[in-house]
Protein backbone atom coordinates (compact mmCIF):
# COMPACT_ATOMS: atom_id res chain seq x y z
CA UNK A 1 0.00 0.00 0.00
CA UNK A 2 2.68 2.48 1.00
CA UNK A 3 4.49 1.84 -2.27
CA UNK A 4 1.31 2.87 -4.09
CA UNK A 5 1.01 6.05 -2.03
CA UNK A 6 4.64 6.97 -2.65
CA UNK A 7 4.28 6.23 -6.34
CA UNK A 8 1.08 8.30 -6.60
CA UNK A 9 2.85 11.17 -4.83
CA UNK A 10 5.79 10.86 -7.21
CA UNK A 11 3.55 10.86 -10.30
CA UNK A 12 1.63 13.87 -8.95
CA UNK A 13 4.90 15.72 -8.37
CA UNK A 14 5.97 14.99 -11.95
CA UNK A 15 2.65 16.33 -13.27
CA UNK A 16 2.76 19.41 -11.04
CA UNK A 17 6.34 20.07 -12.07
CA UNK A 18 5.56 19.72 -15.79
CA UNK A 19 2.50 21.95 -15.43
CA UNK A 20 4.60 24.59 -13.69
CA UNK A 21 7.39 24.36 -16.26
CA UNK A 22 4.97 24.68 -19.17
CA UNK A 23 2.74 27.47 -17.88
CA UNK A 24 5.08 29.73 -15.92
CA UNK A 25 6.78 32.49 -17.83
CA UNK A 26 9.48 33.29 -15.31
CA UNK A 27 12.58 31.20 -15.91
CA UNK A 28 13.35 30.89 -12.19
CA UNK A 29 9.90 29.45 -11.56
CA UNK A 30 10.42 27.01 -14.42
CA UNK A 31 13.66 25.85 -12.78
CA UNK A 32 11.84 25.30 -9.48
CA UNK A 33 9.17 23.35 -11.36
CA UNK A 34 11.81 21.18 -12.99
CA UNK A 35 13.34 20.32 -9.63
CA UNK A 36 9.84 19.36 -8.41
CA UNK A 37 9.45 16.98 -11.36
CA UNK A 38 12.94 15.65 -10.66
CA UNK A 39 11.95 14.87 -7.07
CA UNK A 40 8.86 13.11 -8.36
CA UNK A 41 10.92 10.86 -10.62
CA UNK A 42 13.18 9.98 -7.69
CA UNK A 43 10.17 9.15 -5.52
CA UNK A 44 8.71 6.84 -8.16
CA UNK A 45 12.06 5.07 -8.60
CA UNK A 46 12.42 4.58 -4.84
CA UNK A 47 8.88 3.26 -4.48
CA UNK A 48 9.51 0.57 -7.12
CA UNK A 49 12.19 -0.99 -4.92
CA UNK A 50 10.04 -1.05 -1.80
CA UNK A 51 8.90 -4.37 -0.45
CA UNK A 52 6.27 -4.34 2.26
CA UNK A 53 7.44 -5.31 5.73
CA UNK A 54 11.16 -5.13 5.02
CA UNK A 55 13.90 -2.77 6.11
CA UNK A 56 16.74 -0.73 4.63
CA UNK A 57 19.56 -2.66 2.90
CA UNK A 58 22.05 -2.12 5.70
CA UNK A 59 23.26 -5.11 7.65
CA UNK A 60 23.37 -4.81 11.42
CA UNK A 61 22.31 -6.77 14.49
CA UNK A 62 18.65 -6.82 13.43
CA UNK A 63 19.45 -7.81 9.84
CA UNK A 64 21.91 -10.70 10.09
CA UNK A 65 23.86 -11.68 7.03
CA UNK A 66 22.31 -15.15 6.95
CA UNK A 67 18.77 -14.13 6.01
CA UNK A 68 19.54 -10.71 4.59
CA UNK A 69 17.82 -11.51 1.29
CA UNK A 70 14.54 -12.08 3.16
CA UNK A 71 14.77 -8.93 5.27
CA UNK A 72 15.93 -6.08 3.06
CA UNK A 73 14.36 -4.06 0.27
CA UNK A 74 15.89 -3.74 -3.17
CA UNK A 75 19.13 -1.74 -2.88
CA UNK A 76 19.54 -1.09 -6.62
CA UNK A 77 16.87 1.63 -7.06
CA UNK A 78 18.28 3.37 -4.00
CA UNK A 79 21.77 3.42 -5.48
CA UNK A 80 20.29 4.72 -8.75
CA UNK A 81 18.39 7.48 -6.99
CA UNK A 82 21.48 8.49 -5.06
CA UNK A 83 23.09 9.06 -8.45
CA UNK A 84 20.01 10.83 -9.78
CA UNK A 85 19.85 13.28 -6.86
CA UNK A 86 23.46 14.33 -7.34
CA UNK A 87 23.03 14.76 -11.09
CA UNK A 88 19.83 16.72 -10.38
CA UNK A 89 21.77 19.19 -8.28
CA UNK A 90 24.32 19.63 -11.06
CA UNK A 91 21.59 20.18 -13.66
CA UNK A 92 19.84 22.70 -11.41
CA UNK A 93 23.07 24.64 -10.93
CA UNK A 94 23.59 24.60 -14.70
CA UNK A 95 20.05 25.90 -15.31
CA UNK A 96 20.59 28.68 -12.78
CA UNK A 97 23.84 29.69 -14.45
CA UNK A 98 22.13 29.86 -17.85
CA UNK A 99 19.25 31.81 -16.31
CA UNK A 100 21.80 34.30 -15.02
CA UNK A 101 23.31 34.64 -18.49
CA UNK A 102 19.88 35.09 -20.05
CA UNK A 103 19.03 37.79 -17.55
CA UNK A 104 22.30 39.47 -18.33
CA UNK A 105 21.65 39.46 -22.06
CA UNK A 106 18.06 40.73 -22.05
CA UNK A 107 17.60 42.19 -18.56
CA UNK A 108 14.55 40.04 -17.97
CA UNK A 109 13.66 36.49 -16.98
CA UNK A 110 10.37 36.44 -18.90
CA UNK A 111 10.54 33.52 -21.34
CA UNK A 112 8.23 35.25 -23.84
CA UNK A 113 10.89 37.93 -24.39
CA UNK A 114 13.34 35.34 -25.71
CA UNK A 115 12.18 34.76 -29.27
CA UNK A 116 15.48 34.34 -31.08
CA UNK A 117 14.85 30.66 -31.80
CA UNK A 118 11.10 30.95 -32.31
CA UNK A 119 9.60 30.42 -35.72
CA UNK B 1 -5.73 30.26 -24.08
CA UNK B 2 -5.08 27.61 -26.67
CA UNK B 3 -1.64 27.16 -25.19
CA UNK B 4 -3.05 26.61 -21.72
CA UNK B 5 -5.57 24.12 -23.08
CA UNK B 6 -2.91 22.16 -24.94
CA UNK B 7 -0.79 22.03 -21.80
CA UNK B 8 -3.73 20.67 -19.83
CA UNK B 9 -4.45 18.15 -22.58
CA UNK B 10 -0.84 16.96 -22.55
CA UNK B 11 -0.84 16.63 -18.77
CA UNK B 12 -4.17 14.82 -18.90
CA UNK B 13 -2.73 12.27 -21.32
CA UNK B 14 0.39 11.87 -19.23
CA UNK B 15 -1.75 11.57 -16.10
CA UNK B 16 -3.75 8.78 -17.76
CA UNK B 17 -0.53 6.93 -18.57
CA UNK B 18 0.69 7.36 -14.99
CA UNK B 19 -2.68 6.27 -13.58
CA UNK B 20 -2.69 3.06 -15.58
CA UNK B 21 0.90 2.39 -14.51
CA UNK B 22 -0.06 3.01 -10.90
CA UNK B 23 -3.20 0.87 -10.97
CA UNK B 24 -1.44 -2.04 -12.61
CA UNK B 25 1.54 -1.88 -10.30
CA UNK B 26 1.91 -4.92 -8.12
CA UNK B 27 4.62 -4.50 -5.48
CA UNK B 28 7.08 -7.34 -5.63
CA UNK B 29 7.38 -9.60 -2.63
CA UNK B 30 10.75 -11.03 -3.56
CA UNK B 31 14.06 -9.40 -4.38
CA UNK B 32 15.12 -9.47 -8.00
CA UNK B 33 17.91 -11.84 -9.01
CA UNK B 34 20.62 -9.17 -8.94
CA UNK B 35 19.41 -7.78 -5.63
CA UNK B 36 19.41 -11.27 -4.13
CA UNK B 37 23.01 -11.70 -5.21
CA UNK B 38 23.96 -8.40 -3.61
CA UNK B 39 22.08 -9.28 -0.43
CA UNK B 40 23.63 -12.72 -0.06
CA UNK B 41 27.15 -12.11 -1.27
CA UNK B 42 27.66 -8.35 -1.21
CA UNK B 43 28.67 -8.05 2.42
CA UNK B 44 31.16 -10.90 2.22
CA UNK B 45 32.65 -9.88 -1.08
CA UNK B 46 33.10 -6.19 -0.28
CA UNK B 47 33.10 -6.11 3.53
CA UNK B 48 30.62 -3.21 3.58
CA UNK B 49 27.49 -3.54 5.69
CA UNK B 50 25.78 -0.75 3.76
CA UNK B 51 24.88 -2.60 0.59
CA UNK B 52 24.09 0.62 -1.29
CA UNK B 53 27.66 1.73 -0.76
CA UNK B 54 28.89 -1.68 -1.88
CA UNK B 55 26.88 -1.33 -5.09
CA UNK B 56 27.86 2.30 -5.71
CA UNK B 57 31.57 2.04 -5.04
CA UNK B 58 32.42 -1.50 -6.06
CA UNK B 59 29.83 -3.32 -8.19
CA UNK B 60 28.80 -0.22 -10.13
CA UNK B 61 31.93 1.77 -9.43
CA UNK B 62 32.30 2.69 -13.09
CA UNK B 63 28.86 4.35 -12.98
CA UNK B 64 29.96 6.36 -9.97
CA UNK B 65 33.05 7.44 -11.86
CA UNK B 66 30.78 8.57 -14.69
CA UNK B 67 28.51 10.35 -12.24
CA UNK B 68 31.40 12.24 -10.71
CA UNK B 69 32.50 13.15 -14.23
CA UNK B 70 29.03 14.52 -15.05
CA UNK B 71 29.13 16.55 -11.86
CA UNK B 72 32.58 17.83 -12.75
CA UNK B 73 31.33 18.83 -16.20
CA UNK B 74 28.35 20.66 -14.68
CA UNK B 75 30.63 22.53 -12.27
CA UNK B 76 33.07 23.36 -15.06
CA UNK B 77 30.33 24.66 -17.35
CA UNK B 78 28.84 26.76 -14.54
CA UNK B 79 32.28 28.24 -14.02
CA UNK B 80 32.79 28.83 -17.75
CA UNK B 81 29.36 30.40 -18.31
CA UNK B 82 29.60 32.67 -15.30
CA UNK B 83 33.24 33.67 -15.63
CA UNK B 84 32.64 35.27 -19.03
CA UNK B 85 29.88 37.40 -17.59
CA UNK B 86 32.14 38.38 -14.72
CA UNK B 87 34.86 39.79 -16.96
CA UNK B 88 32.36 41.82 -18.94
CA UNK B 89 30.58 42.99 -15.79
CA UNK B 90 33.66 44.02 -13.88
CA UNK B 91 34.84 46.50 -16.48
CA UNK B 92 31.37 48.02 -16.41
CA UNK B 93 30.86 48.62 -12.74
CA UNK B 94 34.39 48.72 -11.37
CA UNK B 95 34.37 50.95 -8.34
CA UNK B 96 30.61 50.99 -8.36
CA UNK B 97 30.53 47.74 -6.41
CA UNK B 98 28.77 48.46 -3.16
CA UNK B 99 29.73 46.52 -0.07
CA UNK B 100 27.04 44.12 1.08
CA UNK B 101 25.33 45.10 4.33
CA UNK B 102 26.86 43.29 7.32
CA UNK B 103 25.28 40.01 8.28
CA UNK B 104 23.24 40.08 11.45
CA UNK B 105 24.52 39.03 14.84
CA UNK B 106 22.54 35.80 14.70
CA UNK B 107 23.90 34.75 11.34
CA UNK B 108 27.55 35.55 12.04
CA UNK B 109 27.56 33.95 15.51
CA UNK B 110 25.62 31.01 14.17
CA UNK B 111 28.17 30.61 11.39
CA UNK B 112 31.10 30.58 13.83
CA UNK B 113 29.33 27.97 15.92
CA UNK B 114 27.93 25.79 13.17
CA UNK B 115 30.60 25.65 10.46
CA UNK B 116 33.04 23.44 12.43
CA UNK B 117 30.16 21.20 13.51
CA UNK B 118 28.87 20.90 9.95
CA UNK B 119 32.35 20.05 8.70
CA UNK B 120 32.68 17.44 11.45
CA UNK B 121 29.32 15.93 10.52
CA UNK B 122 30.36 15.83 6.88
CA UNK B 123 33.57 13.99 7.70
CA UNK B 124 31.64 11.59 9.96
CA UNK B 125 29.08 10.82 7.28
CA UNK B 126 31.83 10.21 4.71
CA UNK B 127 33.93 8.04 7.04
CA UNK B 128 30.97 5.83 7.98
CA UNK B 129 29.62 5.49 4.47
CA UNK B 130 30.27 1.77 4.32
CA UNK B 131 28.57 1.07 7.67
CA UNK B 132 25.59 3.40 8.03
CA UNK B 133 23.44 5.52 5.72
CA UNK B 134 25.78 8.07 4.24
CA UNK B 135 28.87 8.23 2.12
CA UNK B 136 30.84 10.42 -0.18
CA UNK B 137 28.00 12.13 -2.01
CA UNK B 138 25.94 12.94 1.06
CA UNK B 139 29.00 13.94 3.08
CA UNK B 140 30.33 16.04 0.24
CA UNK B 141 27.04 17.90 0.02
CA UNK B 142 27.19 18.51 3.80
CA UNK B 143 30.73 19.87 3.47
CA UNK B 144 29.58 22.22 0.72
CA UNK B 145 26.68 23.40 2.88
CA UNK B 146 29.27 24.75 5.34
CA UNK B 147 30.72 26.79 2.47
CA UNK B 148 27.18 27.96 1.68
CA UNK B 149 26.73 29.16 5.26
CA UNK B 150 30.01 31.07 5.10
CA UNK B 151 28.93 32.66 1.82
CA UNK B 152 25.54 33.61 3.28
CA UNK B 153 27.26 35.40 6.14
CA UNK B 154 29.77 37.18 3.98
CA UNK B 155 28.81 37.25 0.29
CA UNK B 156 31.95 39.20 -0.62
CA UNK B 157 34.22 36.53 0.77
CA UNK B 158 36.54 35.03 -1.81
CA UNK B 159 37.66 31.43 -1.84
CA UNK B 160 40.76 30.30 -3.65
CA UNK B 161 39.70 28.82 -6.96
CA UNK B 162 43.12 27.25 -7.30
CA UNK B 163 42.73 25.39 -4.00
CA UNK B 164 39.28 24.10 -4.94
CA UNK B 165 40.49 23.04 -8.40
CA UNK B 166 43.57 21.32 -6.93
CA UNK B 167 41.45 19.48 -4.34
CA UNK B 168 39.04 18.36 -7.00
CA UNK B 169 41.61 17.13 -9.50
CA UNK B 170 43.76 15.39 -6.89
CA UNK B 171 40.79 13.48 -5.48
CA UNK B 172 39.60 12.60 -8.97
CA UNK B 173 43.06 11.29 -9.83
CA UNK B 174 43.23 9.25 -6.62
CA UNK B 175 39.78 7.79 -7.37
CA UNK B 176 40.87 6.64 -10.84
CA UNK B 177 44.27 5.57 -9.48
CA UNK B 178 42.66 3.31 -6.87
CA UNK B 179 40.50 1.86 -9.62
CA UNK B 180 43.53 1.11 -11.80
CA UNK B 181 45.34 -0.42 -8.81
CA UNK B 182 42.40 -2.78 -8.55
CA UNK B 183 43.20 -4.14 -12.01
CA UNK B 184 46.74 -5.07 -10.98
CA UNK B 185 46.29 -6.10 -7.34
CA UNK B 186 42.77 -7.54 -7.32
CA UNK B 187 39.96 -8.69 -9.58
CA UNK B 188 39.39 -5.67 -11.80
CA UNK B 189 38.82 -1.95 -12.16
CA UNK B 190 37.68 -0.40 -8.84
CA UNK B 191 37.88 -3.72 -7.02
CA UNK B 192 38.06 -2.82 -3.33
CA UNK B 193 40.08 -5.84 -2.27
CA UNK B 194 43.41 -4.10 -2.80
CA UNK B 195 43.31 -3.44 0.96
CA UNK B 196 42.44 -6.10 3.57
CA UNK B 197 38.68 -6.43 4.04
CA UNK B 198 38.90 -6.48 7.84
CA UNK B 199 36.07 -7.42 10.16
CA UNK B 200 32.55 -6.82 8.90
CA UNK B 201 31.05 -3.77 10.59
CA UNK B 202 34.19 -2.04 11.83
CA UNK B 203 35.32 1.42 10.82
CA UNK B 204 38.52 0.21 9.21
CA UNK B 205 37.06 -2.49 7.00
CA UNK B 206 35.63 -2.98 3.54
CA UNK B 207 39.02 -2.67 1.83
CA UNK B 208 39.39 0.39 -0.35
CA UNK B 209 35.75 1.53 -0.07
CA UNK B 210 36.29 4.09 2.73
CA UNK B 211 39.37 5.47 0.96
CA UNK B 212 37.61 5.77 -2.39
CA UNK B 213 34.51 7.24 -0.77
CA UNK B 214 36.58 9.78 1.16
CA UNK B 215 38.04 11.07 -2.08
CA UNK B 216 34.62 10.99 -3.76
CA UNK B 217 33.37 13.06 -0.83
CA UNK B 218 36.20 15.56 -1.21
CA UNK B 219 35.58 15.77 -4.93
CA UNK B 220 31.82 16.24 -4.59
CA UNK B 221 32.34 18.82 -1.84
CA UNK B 222 34.85 20.71 -3.99
CA UNK B 223 32.54 20.60 -7.02
CA UNK B 224 29.49 21.84 -5.12
CA UNK B 225 31.65 24.50 -3.46
CA UNK B 226 32.96 25.68 -6.81
CA UNK B 227 29.38 25.97 -8.11
CA UNK B 228 28.35 27.95 -5.02
CA UNK B 229 31.43 30.17 -5.18
CA UNK B 230 30.92 30.81 -8.89
CA UNK B 231 27.26 31.64 -8.39
CA UNK B 232 28.01 33.95 -5.48
CA UNK B 233 30.82 35.79 -7.25
CA UNK B 234 28.58 36.98 -10.04
CA UNK B 235 27.64 40.62 -9.80
CA UNK B 236 24.10 41.93 -10.01
CA UNK B 237 23.50 42.09 -13.73
CA UNK B 238 22.26 45.36 -15.11
CA UNK B 239 18.53 45.30 -15.41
Amino acid sequence: MIAHIAMAAGFSLILIGLYGALTNRNILRMIVAFTLANTGVNLVLISVGYISGRTAPILDSSVPLADASARIIDPIPQALVLTAIVIGVGVTALMLAYAYKLHESKGTLDITKFQDLKW
Amino acid sequence: MIKRASVLLLLLGLGAVFASLLLDYVPSTELSLTATYYAERGAQETGATNLITAILVTYRGLDTLGEVTVLFLAAAIVGLVLSRGRQAGETGDAGGATAAPPAGELLSTGKDLLVPLILLLGVYVIANGHLTPGGGFQGGAILASAILLILLTDPMRRFSHRLIAALESVSGLVFVGMGVLGIFLAGGFLDNRILPLGTLGELFSAGAIPVIYAFVGLKVGAEFSSMLVNLSETRESRS
